[in-house]
């Protein structure tokens, strides 16, 4: 008796992975003027930071409100990314640009990401290992720490010299436009060695997603288990943020897309599902705007404005819990 | 055999469950019964390590329950809690499927089949198998979340309320369906019940707690006495004997 006519899980994932190979050869090929030579390794490199990014944000998000039990909160919500923010602006405060620019910007990011890490254990830990909290009190640590991050790392901004300012500044907000590619190996490599992690980790993601106490009664180690993929949240989020910049909705709905066309719970389907939607809405939009409007660096307006739409909608509908 | 020993749960200088030493024995139905706050449910998180003690030990079959390894507990012993929300979309073959999740990781195998189609029978829900969880009653529900325990196909099993939500026919069927697993597949179960007649008529032992102590325990035949349940629910209780069992009254 199905209620909504969905497709089968496998067909959707075909649906997907087709238009989202359209849009990437469209965007690759669409309006070349120009040697191929140039245009192709140009244009690539703008597609795979972009699908780097889809994919970061679209498995944080969908990791993250799993092992929360919640369909509300992602990742940027809760201030995961100004808290690498901070830790950015942190990091060029106390070592200063001069030096900081000196560092491979490899390392630097190794070093933000480590620290990212451990901080976000240490703060969020603590929120999500426990006994169930209620969502309003999360929603509003997450505004709390959001807010707090974003004005410390302002308030350090000011005390920089002009040059560190603009380096801090430039991370600050979100850009598809000007994607910082010289991160983009880097984070290629991660995204790779974290397929393989979350890959393994999706039957235990269906069993988290039944709760703390089933899962235990289950016999999941339930803190090791939350604390090993907000650990990997963290490292999602340091990638997306630090090769565009703070997103705050984009996650919130491709996530919650990919739970209503799915339709079902296994995490094998959700995750990839997630990752091509996100895929698509970033290469297709981009492409849309850029090639066919002829727009700049509207995309992450547009898609806030979408997903801060979804978020309201979520909310007044009531699927708080 | 569970054994508590003196097992204690403090919420800064309020204490929840105090002192509690208990055996439990093997094979048969034991109920908790007691005042709300009387800190039934805290105890028997506590026996399921869903919440860490703040003084004490509780041993099942010999295994410190805060040191042994998670995945192996959940071989021996399951847990079903009173509220049970999932924000994910299930069937109820997938939630039952669960209860295989010890065994076999995720990947079951033809015998996991077989166990999640017995517990689908077992509790009547063939016909609801391939509904979501969300379309279904409330008792529907209780009645899924029983079976992916039994599912779990653990020796001990222990039950927060089973009777909420069910209406008298499924509350009568739930505790008749319990009792025949306990005689026939030699389980144990450990019960917390708010309606002392449902003990009385099924279990074989009942534990009497209030305020985070347990004031007695004992066969039905001790329990349900008139000077026990007043010391235990200060209402006075009369007993009556209906067809060879102990019937508390306490309507008016």
């Amino acid at each position: 008796m199905p209620d909504i006519k969905r497709p089968t899980p496998v067909r959707l994932l075909i649906g997907l992975t087709a238009l989202a190979v359209l849009c990437v050869v469209l965007f690759m090929t669409l309006n070349a003027r120009g040697r191929w030579d140039f245009v192709l390794p140009f244009r690539g490199a703008k597609v795979a930071a972009m699908i780097a990014v889809a994919y970061a944000i679209a498995v944080s998000t969908v990791l993250f409100q799993t092992v929360t039990c919640n369909r509300i909160l992602t990742p940027s919500i809760m201030g995961f990314d100004s808290l690498f923010l901070l830790l950015q602006t942190c990091l060029v405060f106390f070592t200063g640009a001069t030096i900081s620019s000196d560092l491979s910007p490899q390392l630097q990011f190794g070093v933000n990401v480590g620290l990212m890490v451990v901080f976000s254990g240490l703060l969020f830990s603590w929120l999500f290992t426990g006994a169930n909290r209620s969502i309003h009190l999360l929603v509003l640590a997450g505004i709390v720490f959001g807010m707090m991050f974003r004005s410390l790392s302002s308030f350090m901004g000011r005390l920089l010299d002009p040059d560190a300012f603009t380096i801090v500044t430039d991370a600050m907000f979100a850009s598809f436009n000007s994607i910082d590619t010289t991160l983009l190996a880097a984070s290629l490599v991660i995204i790779g060695g974290s397929a393989v992690v979350v890959w393994r980790l999706t039957h235990l993601c269906d069993v988290l997603a039944l709760g703390r106490e089933t899962a235990i009664s289950l016999g999941v180690n339930h803190r090791r288990a939350v604390m090993m993929i907000l650990s990997l949240v963290a490292i999602l989020v340091s990638v997306s943020t630090a090769l565009v910049g703070p997103v705050t909705f984009f996650g919130l709905m491709v996530a919650n897309l990919a739970y209503l066309l799915v339709g079902r719970h296994e995490h094998r389907f959700l995750v990839p599902v997630a990752v091509l939607l996100a895929v698509i809405s970033l290469v297709g939009g981009q492409l849309i705007l850029e090639r066919v409007f002829a727009f700049d660096s509207a995309l992450s307006i547009i898609i806030e404005f979408i997903g801060g739409l979804v978020f309201i909608i979520l909310l007044v509908r009531g699927s708080t819990r | 055999m569970i054994e508590t020993l003196k097992v204690t749960k403090r919420y800064g200088s309020s204490v929840v469950v105090d002192d509690v030493s208990i055996t439990l024995p093997a094979s048969g139905i034991t109920a908790i019964i007691g005042p709300n706050g009387a800190g039934k449910s805290t105890l028997l998180s506590m026996i399921a390590r869903l919440l860490p003690m703040s003084e004490g030990r509780v041993l099942v079959d010999g295994l410190d329950v805060s040191l042994t390894p998670s995945d192996r507990l959940a071989q021996r012993l399951s847990i079903l809690r009173q509220d049970n929300h999932i924000a994910a979309r299930l069937t109820v073959s997938d939630l039952v499927a669960f209860g295989r999740y010890p065994y076999s990781k995720g990947r079951p195998t033809v015998r996991d089949r077989d166990h999640i189609q017995r517990a689908i029978s077992y509790l009547a829900l063939d016909d609801l198998a391939d509904r979501f969880l969300d379309e279904l009653s409330g008792g529907q529900r209780q009645r899924a979340f029983v079976a992916m325990v039994l599912c779990q196909d653990t020796d001990y099993v222990l039950l927060d309320e089973p009777l909420n939500h069910l209406d008298i026919k499924h509350a009568v069927a739930m505790m008749g369906m319990l009792r025949k697993a306990v005689d026939e597949l030699r389980k144990t179960m450990v019960l917390v019940l708010h309606d002392i007649n449902f003990a009385s008529c099924y279990a074989d032992h009942i534990v009497a707690m209030k305020d985070g102590r347990v004031v007695h325990q004992g066969g039905p035949d001790e329990i349900m006495a008139p000077e026990v349940l007043r010391g235990v629910y200060d209402v006075d209780i009369e007993v009556e004997t209906i067809n060879g069992r102990r019937i508390g009254l306490y309507y008016r």
